[in-house]
């Protein structure tokens, strides 16, 4: 079987490291890299009248704007590369969304950045790479 | 810079509509010096026209020594129609409702979409508010405690009305090429009809209930809730005594800016907080009652004795039985408003490919409205020996929890004008609908009519427009004869979709889908 790779990219500077790392391991791993970017979302949030009447519209220009700012300018720049990546834009929570997509396509491997700030909502409440370390059905590498 | 554009564009509106109450702060503080001329005018020149209405839409027969008005009959009646025309479908389905709310059938690739859940606590938002409060406390003050029975049966009853409507509102809603959606009352009326060969009856009695919307809009779901709201943030901050006593139109523009913010300035953050912290004030409302009766954990049995005594001996209550009955199927309408179509226009956005499960997750609705909150209300007034007291109202609500908590009176205050606001934001939107479903969908038309319903609200808050108000509340029971009345002929349409769903459910071919 070959190998996999699960890269969550938030389009940030750290989620660019983790991207980069991954791309340099899946060249020598000669490894499939799939790079998910998760549109933050509960369906237990609460939303006005006018929200709900809207949402599906929203979440269409959500989507489109997603892949063409951020993931089709990505795959286009790693066409080259000789790599064979795919691009996912998914709707949910962001470790539960890596981890489900990570199962789906059977990944051997799951790569993140980490923010690397030491602020008190993450302490209380968690960050996305150390709910994937608690979660992660394979092995994961959080890139400093 | 675009981002600058949105911004500015974002802010303009309500600084606009700022400005425009600011411009007519003298002029409604000079209002306010006369007020009682100004509001004896008004009063005078509408209450013919509100007490001929209000005369028809309650029109009341007199049953024993109290008065018991038709339009109650008439929901009372149409829900127990449609509970035996579906087979009670409000028990055979409950649980699966609870499943749907849950998420256990949503397809994953639909996330991002709006879900049951979100419907529901949108449209709860509606309806939970001063009838679970006051309401309740009004019908076992008249009623007794046996009018606690008749509210929770009518409130059972009527989630089959509700399971009615909101099936329809989804089935017949509009969809637009931008995604948008449009549904409710008036959209089933026109389609469905048009379906059963009757296109201008549909048509007329849809523009009858869009008129009754706009007006119960203004009215129930605007000024009466700024007047009560502001009534008791009074009460609080020292009644006669207090600085704002007088000072209404201060209450009311300060109310107006923060509903004008939401509605035209679409500064959704504000909804986010209120539509949070609602439930959450629901949730300690429930929370505190229940703390209460389980203090009085003795006195449940006893509590229920009372209940079911009162329901059917009817002592010492004016009317006896048919009294007692009266009041609690009066209150359940009065709260959940199933049967009357409002709640239909905001279950009508959910993103479903099978409207019959919107239904099943609106049947929750009076359930957790009058079944759950009301009940909570009543056992609390009944436990605490306030019933008898003399109070009523929010005032008897108030002094049963005060007995337990002193502190309750401060955060029912802040409980009453949370649930006012997030209901004035609810009917904003209904009476909106109504609104472009008449005029045509155009947002010029709009901002009109989101810029009239913020200046109703300061008008609420200033004035004591007695007959203004009664019009409005029978405008909102007055929308229960067009929708019952679609409901009837339109009742085989969920029958249809209930039996292919329920084919399907029990083949199989609809499942739960595995979330992580």
């Amino acid at each position: 079987m070959s190998n996999v790779f699960i890269v969550g990219f938030d389009g940030t500077k750290d989620g660019k490291r983790a991207l980069d790392f991954a791309l340099e391991r899946a060249k020598s791993d000669n490894a499939e890299v799939h790079i998910v970017y998760v549109l933050e979302w509960s369906p237990y949030s609460f939303l006005t009248p006018e929200e709900l009447e809207k949402r599906h519209a929203r979440r269409k220009e959500e989507v489109e704007l997603a892949s063409s700012q951020i993931m089709a300018p990505l795959l286009k720049e790693l066409e080259g590369s000789g790599l064979s990546t795919h691009g996912v834009i998914r709707y949910g929570k962001i470790p539960d969304v890596i981890c489900d997509v990570a199962k789906e396509v059977g990944a051997t491997q799951i790569i993140v950045g980490r923010h690397g700030g030491s602020d008190m909502a993450a302490r209380f409440f968690g960050s996305v790479p150390g709910t994937l370390v608690q979660i992660a059905p394979v092995p994961i590498t959080v890139v400093p | 810079m675009g981002e600058i554009c949105n911004f500015r564009r974002l802010f303009q509106a309500p600084v606009l509509a700022v400005a425009a109450f600011l411009a007519l702060l003298p002029s409604i503080a000079q209002a306010q010096d006369a007020a009682m001329g100004i509001d004896e005018k008004i009063n005078a020149a509408i209450s013919p026209v509100s007490n001929a209405i209000v005369s028809v839409i309650f029109y009341s027969v007199p049953v024993g020594d109290t008065a018991f008005p038709l339009i109650v009959g008439w929901l009372v009646v149409a829900a127990t129609i449609f509970t035996l025309y579906f087979g009670f479908i409000q028990f055979r389905y409950f649980g699966h409702a609870i499943s749907l709310v849950k998420g256990d059938y949503a397809n994953p690739d639909d996330a991002g979409e709006v879900s049951h859940f979100q419907a529901l606590a949108t449209a709860l938002s509606g309806t939970v508010g001063l009838g679970n409060i006051a309401g309740v406390a009004v019908a076992v003050s008249i009623g007794g405690a046996g009018a606690t029975f008749w509210m929770i049966l009518a409130g059972l009853l009527g989630m089959a009305s509700k399971f009615t409507e909101c099936t329809l509102g989804v089935k017949f809603r509009n969809e637009y090429g931008d995604g948008t959606v449009s549904g409710g009352p008036m959209y089933y009326l026109e389609k469905g009809f048009g379906l059963k060969n009757m296109p201008g009856l549909g048509k007329g009695l849809g523009i009858f209930f869009a008129i009754c919307c706009i007006g119960g809009a203004f009215g129930g779901g605007n000024m009466f809730q700024a007047n009560q709201s502001f009534q008791q943030f009074v009460n609080v901050t020292g009644g006669e005594a207090s600085f704002f006593a007088d000072k209404g139109w201060l209450f009311g523009i300060v109310m107006a800016v923060i509903v004008g913010v939401v509605i035209i300035g679409g500064i959704k953050s504000i909804a986010r907080v209120t539509e949070k912290v609602v439930p959450f004030m629901a949730v300690i409302y429930v929370g505190a009652a229940l703390v209460i009766i389980l203090m009085n954990y003795d006195m449940v049995g006893w509590a229920f004795g009372e209940i079911f005594a009162g329901a059917f001996t009817g002592a010492g209550v004016a009317g006896g039985v048919v009294g007692a009955l009266i009041q609690g199927f009066k209150r359940a309408a009065f709260s959940n408003e199933a049967g009357i179509g409002s709640a239909s226009i905001a279950h009508s956005a959910v993103r479903t490919k099978e409207p019959i499960t919107e239904g099943f997750v609106s049947l929750l609705e009076p359930f957790i409205d009058t079944v759950v909150i009301c009940t909570m209300t009543a056992l609390v007034i009944i436990i605490t020996g306030q019933l008898g007291s003399g109070l009523t109202g929010v005032a008897l609500t108030s002094s049963a929890f005060e007995s337990a908590f002193s502190w309750f009176p401060l955060l029912l205050a802040v409980a009453v004008i949370l649930f006012a606001f997030s209901t004035m934001i609810s009917w904003s939107y209904y009476g909106l609908k109504a609104w472009t479903y008449l005029v045509g969908e155009d947002k010029r038309m709009e901002m009109i009519f989101k810029i009239v319903f913020c200046l109703f609200v300061v008008l609420g808050s200033s004035m004591t427009l007695g007959p203004v108000i009664d019009f409005s509340d029978s405008m909102i029971f007055a929308m229960a004869i067009p929708n019952v009345i679609g409901l009837y002929v339109l009742m085989p349409f969920v029958k249809a979709e209930l039996e292919q769903y329920t084919a399907r459910l029990s083949s199989g071919e609809i499942r739960k889908f595995k979330h992580s």
